[in-house]
């Protein structure tokens, strides 16, 4: 699904803060990516959204080179990828409901046609009580969990989640990773970035670990 | 979405009786905040920038309209005088003169100023009581000419001076021509301060909506990321501001119409009085021409379609910057 070779990167003039990178995601996989801080792990993140180009190798995303990829047809490859960003970027204007199913708008679906199943998700990410609320009323954890839902709701292939848990309590977080699991099993691979070693402890998955800028694949 | 519904006990959701309830939910919001602060701010400077431009093009189609006035009704009308000379019958020679004027395509009409016309003309400089025919004044006759098919002024001028040789026609050319200087300079200098007023109302609404699209970059990143295409973030935010320009210079227009409504209404309410007479005077008549109306209506409308365009530049730029960034990561600030 995603093939990366040899790819490296660096801001300006600096020192390449990835180094090297060779390794795929499969179709319907689940992994950890982690490393301590400052690691590159969001860099890593971008490159994998493609948010960001390599300074050097080489990047396949669905069969495609990255770097040959228009800027039209990017919003286009986007809407098979999901993400949860560390810091949400919820819309605060609009509520749950609204913002789960913007994906949906920006694609041009009929809310009539998506409004049963965005509350099914809302359900299944247990908001289906917040459904109306605006994000600045929801907890860290209700927030972490309308993003994922977010990302999610258009059924990606693949589900890119940075620090998912990094915002709520352990029970939350075991309940975010129960959702990607599920989520994983009906078919969407799944790469989660955290430094949170009691989380990956809790589900036995392959482990891509940035020391240095240089990945490691347990 | 039914396989999810499938594991959400197992997910361990907050589930319950209240969960199996459909939720209802509102009517769905626009992706672009309809009203914040900085829109609010911007539909004020619209309407301010905008009240100016239609007053300032409002001023000078009033100018335009009033000086084409003064020059269509002078050259409109042609005065043949007739200075009394040694044996000269007053009179008769009048009647010549007009019958020769109006045998002359293009000469509309020819009216002899008769005496006591003459008299109640030189009253306030001779007074009331003094006698005509002991004074050499000359006599006139007024003629008025077809505007849309003018005489030919010399065939004009040979015609009267060949019926009663002492006539001279006066056709104001003088007049006109130092008019018509006149009124050309008021409309250019008015066309002049127009084009500033509108520049920098173009400037003021340019600068005034990037500052207001400024606080909604973060709508358009969150956009860009779950795959929306430039085209459609632009058409969410052209629809949002086409409705701010819409409403700042509408509301700047109207305000424009109603100052010429009420200063003509004025006018028409306090006619012959001093004040009105000096205003008059001054600037014209204040009634606005329906030309008026449609420059305002312009102004209206290129202000609108100037905040649009500018809040499309201003999404395609921003696209473009996420996309330099992502070309380019020696621009981002790391972390």
């Amino acid at each position: 699904m995603i093939h990366f070779e040899n790819v490296g990167l660096r801001y300006g003039m600096g020192p390449e803060v990835l180094r090297d990178l060779t390794f795929d995601i499969p179709k319907e996989s689940f992994q950890f990516l982690t490393g301590p801080s400052g690691a590159g792990k969001t860099t890593l993140m971008r490159l994998l959204f493609m948010s960001l180009q390599p300074t050097r190798g080489l990047i396949r995303t669905f069969g495609r080179d990255i770097s040959t990829i228009g800027r039209e047809e990017l919003p286009l490859l986007r809407r098979r990828i999901g993400i949860v960003f560390q810091d949400f970027r919820l819309l605060e204007h609009l509520t749950t409901y609204e913002n789960v199913a913007l994906p949906l708008r920006v694609r041009g679906k009929e809310e009539a046609s998506y409004r049963s199943d965005v509350i099914e998700l809302l359900k299944w990410v247990g908001l289906g009580e917040r459904v109306n609320v605006l994000p600045p009323v929801l907890s860290g954890g209700e927030k972490q969990r309308v993003a994922i839902a977010r990302a999610l709701i258009d059924r990606p292939e693949l589900l890119l989640a940075d620090e998912p848990t990094g915002n709520v309590d352990p029970p939350m977080a075991r309940r975010i990773l129960s959702l990607l699991v599920q989520l994983n099993k009906l078919g969407t691979a799944v790469v989660i970035a955290t430094h949170d070693l009691t989380l990956m402890d809790r589900f036995e998955a392959r482990r891509m670990i940035l020391a240095d800028g240089r990945l490691e694949i347990i | 979405m039914s396989e999810l519904r499938d594991t959400q006990d197992k997910a361990g959701g907050s589930g319950g009786a209240a969960q199996k309830r459909m939720a209802t939910v509102r009517p769905t919001a626009p992706i672009v905040p309809p009203a914040n602060v900085s829109g609010r701010a911007l539909i004020i400077v619209i309407a301010i920038m905008a009240f100016l431009s239609c007053l300032t093009a409002g001023a000078v189609t009033m100018v335009r309209s009033t000086a084409s006035a003064w020059q269509s009704q002078i050259s409109r009308e042609l005065t043949v005088q007739l200075k009394p000379v040694e044996g000269l019958e007053m009179d008769s020679a009048l009647e010549e003169i007009r019958t020769a004027a109006l045998a002359v395509p293009g000469v509309a009409t020819a009216s002899i100023v008769d005496r006591a016309a003459t008299e109640r003309l030189l009253s306030p400089w001779l007074g009331d009581d003094f006698d005509i025919d002991a004074l050499p004044v000359p006599r006139l006759v007024i003629l008025t000419v077809d505007e849309n098919n003018p005489p030919d002024y010399d065939a004009l001028r040979t015609s009267i001076s060949n019926a009663v040789p002492e006539a001279a026609l006066d056709d104001h050319r003088a007049w006109t021509d130092r008019l018509v200087a006149m009124a050309r300079t008021m409309s250019l200098l008015g066309l002049g301060i127009l084009g500033l007023i509108l520049a920098a109302t173009a400037m003021t609404v340019i600068f005034a909506t990037r500052g207001a699209m400024a606080g909604n970059r973060h709508i358009i990143e969150v956009l860009h990321f779950v795959g929306a295409e430039t085209g459609f973030i632009a058409r969410q935010f052209q629809k949002r501001f086409l409705l701010i320009g819409l409403k700042g210079a509408g509301i700047g227009g109207a305000a424009a119409s109603f100052v010429f409504l009420t200063l003509a209404a004025w006018q028409a309410m306090t006619r012959a009085t001093p004040l009105n007479d000096q205003a008059t005077a001054l600037f014209g008549r204040f009634l606005l021409p329906w030309s008026g109306y449609l420059w305002i209506a312009i102004v209206i409308a290129v202000i609108a379609a100037m905040t649009t365009l500018t809040s499309r530049m201003t999404v395609i730029r921003s696209v473009r910057e996420i996309d330099r960034l992502r070309a380019d990561p020696s621009l981002l600030d790391f972390n």
